[in-house]
C-alpha cells in the first residue's frame, strides 16, 4: 500500500487550475523530488498534499495508515519568523502540537522527543539561543527537527536550500539523505534544483507543461530524447 | 515632596482609588499578553480598528441611556473582530482596507450619533473621555468592576491555557494548519480576546490610546528577551509597572490617567530599546 496516492486530481485555487489530470504515487521510502518552472504549481501541490487547500478535482490521499496530519513539513520561511523572538527550544516542541489534539502542555513524550530530535539535528548547543540569531542553514536545522517531532514516516520539504551558501546545501542534503536512507523516512522534495534533484532523488516528478513520472532512470532517458532539459533550464 | 506623598497616600484610602489600580493592574496584564501575538502576527490594524469600532458603540450606549455600557460595547467589538477576521481571508476586499472602512465608519458615526442625541450639557467633554480615557476608570461602577476583573481573569486563563497552540499559531500558521492544529479556530479566539481586552482597556487608557496599552510592553520586552516565554513574562510585568506607575502618577499630578500610562509606556520603550543595543 503506497503512503500517498495521487489520482486525477486537478489543483489550483478557486476553481481555475493550475496542475491539470495529475497521477503519482509515492511508496514508502521512496525519496521524490518535484521539479518544474516557476508557477508550474509545485507549492500548489504541496499545499493540496498537506491538505491547506483542497484539491479541484480528483483526489490525493494518504494510504498505510498515515494521516495527513502527520507529513512533516519544511516550509519556506516566511517575513514573520526573521524577527521572531523564539528559542531552538520552544520551536522544536511545537512540532508536537499536531499530535497533541487538544492537550495544553507539553508532556514527558513531547518533550523528549523534542530533545531527541534537536540531538539527531546536531542542535544540542543551539537549543536555547534565539531562532532570528542563527545563520540560515541552522535555521532550516530547527525547522527540519520541529518537522521531525511532528511526523516519523514522511517529509514534505519546500525548497529547502533556498538561499544557502553551497556548503551549507551540500550539508543540508547529506541531512535529508541520512534521514531517508538510515531512518527510512520517506521524502518528498520540492526544488528548483534539478542537479540534486538528479544527484539525491529516485523519483522524479516534473509538473508544468509536459508532465512526467517515474524513476530518475527514466526521467533521464527521456529528458534526453525530449530534450526537456531545456525547458528546465529556462 | 512630602506634599505629594501625602496625597498619595490620603487618595488611596478611597475604594474608587483602589478600584481603579486593581482594574488597571488587570487590564494592563491581559492587554500585554496578547501584545506580542499582536504585533508578530500584523494583526496591530486589527487592534487599532476594533478600537474605533469601541468607540462607535460607546456612542450607541451612550445615546440609549445603558445604565451599564460594557455588555452591549462587548457584543458589537467582538462581533466586529468576528467579521473583520472574515473579510481579511476574503480576496475582494484588503483586510487592511476593510479594517479602514470599519473602523473610520464606527468613528464617524459614534460622534455624529452623539451630536444628534446629546445626553449631557457636555458633549465635548464625553467625546473626549471615551477617545482618551481622561478620569472614567476612577469612575467605575461596582458592577463594571467585577465584570473588568471577571474578564481580566478568563482572558488570562485562556491565555496561559492555550499558550502553546497561540505560541503555533504566530509563529508558523501553515505549519500548524499542516499538523492539524485549528489554526482559523485559534485566529478566532485571538480575535474575540482582542476585542474583550480593547473593551476592558478603553475605561483605563480611552479608545484611542488602546493600542499603545497592547505594542508598547510588548516591543519593549522584544528589544531585550529573544525567546516567546521571557518575552511574554516581560511584557507583563513591564505592561502592569507602568500602569501603576502611570495611575499613581495621574493621581498625584491630576493628570489624565490613560495618557500618563502611555507616556510611562514610552519612557519603558526607550529604556529597553537602549539596554538592547548595550547588550549587544
Amino acid at each position: 500500500m503506497a503512503l500517498l496516492v495521487c489520482e486525477n486530481a486537478s489543483l489550483g485555487y478557486e476553481g481555475t487550475p493550475i496542475v491539470r489530470d495529475l497521477n503519482f504515487t509515492v511508496e514508502a521510502g521512496d525519496y521524490l523530488c518535484v521539479v518544474g518552472e516557476n508557477g508550474s504549481g509545485k507549492s500548489t501541490l504541496m499545499k493540496t498534499i498537506l491538505g491547506l487547500i483542497p484539491p479541484l478535482s480528483g483526489a490525493i490521499r494518504t494510504g498505510d495508515g498515515l494521516q495527513q496530519t502527520e507529513i512533516g513539513y519544511l516550509p519556506q520561511q516566511t517575513p514573520v519568523q526573521r524577527d521572531f523572538p523564539a528559542s531552538v527550544r520552544e520551536i522544536v516542541r511545537s512540532g508536537c502540537q499536531g499530535r497533541m489534539g487538544r492537550k495544553p502542555f507539553y508532556g514527558k513524550e513531547e518533550k523528549e522527543l523534542a530533545e531527541r530530535n534537536i540531538a539527531r539535528m546536531g542542535l544540542e548547543a543551539l537549543a536555547d539561543r534565539c531562532y532570528r540569531e542563527l545563520s540560515g542553514g541552522q535555521q532550516q536545522r530547527v525547522l527540519l527537527a520541529r518537522a521531525l517531532c511532528a511526523t516519523r514516516r514522511m517529509l514534505l520539504l519546500d525548497e529547502p536550500v533556498a538561499g544557502l551558501d553551497p556548503k551549507v546545501t551540500a550539508e543540508m542534503y547529506r541531512l535529508i539523505e541520512e534521514l531517508n536512507k538510515k531512518d527510512g523516512i520517506t521524502v518528498i522534495m520540492i526544488s528548483h534544483d534539478l542537479d540534486a534533484a538528479l544527484k539525491y532523488a529516485d523519483k522524479v516528478l516534473h509538473i508544468g507543461s509536459t508532465v512526467f513520472f517515474g524513476t530518475k532512470e527514466d526521467y533521464l532517458k527521456s529528458k534526453a530524447l525530449s530534450g526537456l532539459t531545456q525547458e528546465v533550464a529556462e | 515632596m512630602s506634599a505629594l506623598w501625602e496625597k498619595l497616600i490620603a487618595s488611596l484610602e478611597f475604594p474608587f482609588v483602589q478600584y481603579a489600580l486593581i482594574v488597571g493592574t488587570l487590564v494592563a496584564l491581559c492587554s500585554s499578553l496578547f501584545g506580542v501575538t499582536l504585533v508578530l502576527k500584523r494583526f496591530s490594524f486589527i487592534g487599532d480598528g476594533l478600537s474605533h469600532v469601541a468607540f462607535g458603540a460607546m456612542a450607541i450606549a451612550t445615546v440609549l441611556k445603558l445604565t451599564n455600557e460594557m455588555p452591549l460595547v462587548l457584543l458589537l467589538t467582538v462581533l466586529c473582530a468576528v467579521l473583520l477576521l472574515r473579510t481579511g481571508q476574503n480576496a475582494k476586499i484588503r483586510g487592511d482596507a476593510a479594517v479602514a472602512m470599519i473602523s473610520v465608519g464606527a468613528l464617524a458615526l459614534g460622534y455624529l450619533l452623539m451630536n444628534i442625541f446629546p445626553t449631557s450639557g457636555n458633549l465635548s467633554g464625553d467625546v473626549c473621555s471615551t477617545l482618551f480615557g481622561a478620569f472614567s476608570i476612577l469612575t467605575l461602577s461596582p458592577t463594571e468592576v467585577w465584570l473588568s476583573v471577571g474578564l481580566s481573569l478568563l482572558v488570562v486563563g485562556l491565555f496561559v491555557f492555550f499558550y502553546h497552540k497561540i505560541f503555533a499559531v504566530t509563529f508558523d500558521e501553515s505549519f500548524a494548519r499542516a499538523t492539524g492544529v485549528n489554526a482559523a479556530g485559534y485566529n478566532l479566539l485571538i480575535a474575540v480576546i482582542i476585542a474583550v481586552i480593547i473593551v476592558l482597556a478603553m475605561n483605563l487608557v480611552g479608545s484611542l490610546l488602546i493600542s499603545a496599552l497592547v505594542i508598547f510592553p510588548a516591543l519593549s520586552a522584544m528589544r531585550v528577551y529573544k525567546s516567546f516565554l521571557s518575552v511574554t513574562v516581560c511584557a507583563a510585568i513591564v505592561s502592569v509597572v507602568c500602569a501603576v506607575l502611570g495611575m499613581l502618577v495621574a493621581i498625584v499630578a491630576d493628570t489624565p490617567v490613560g495618557s500618563t500610562i502611555v507616556a510611562v509606556d514610552i519612557a519603558a520603550f526607550l529604556i529597553f530599546a537602549l539596554a538592547g543595543k548595550l547588550k549587544r
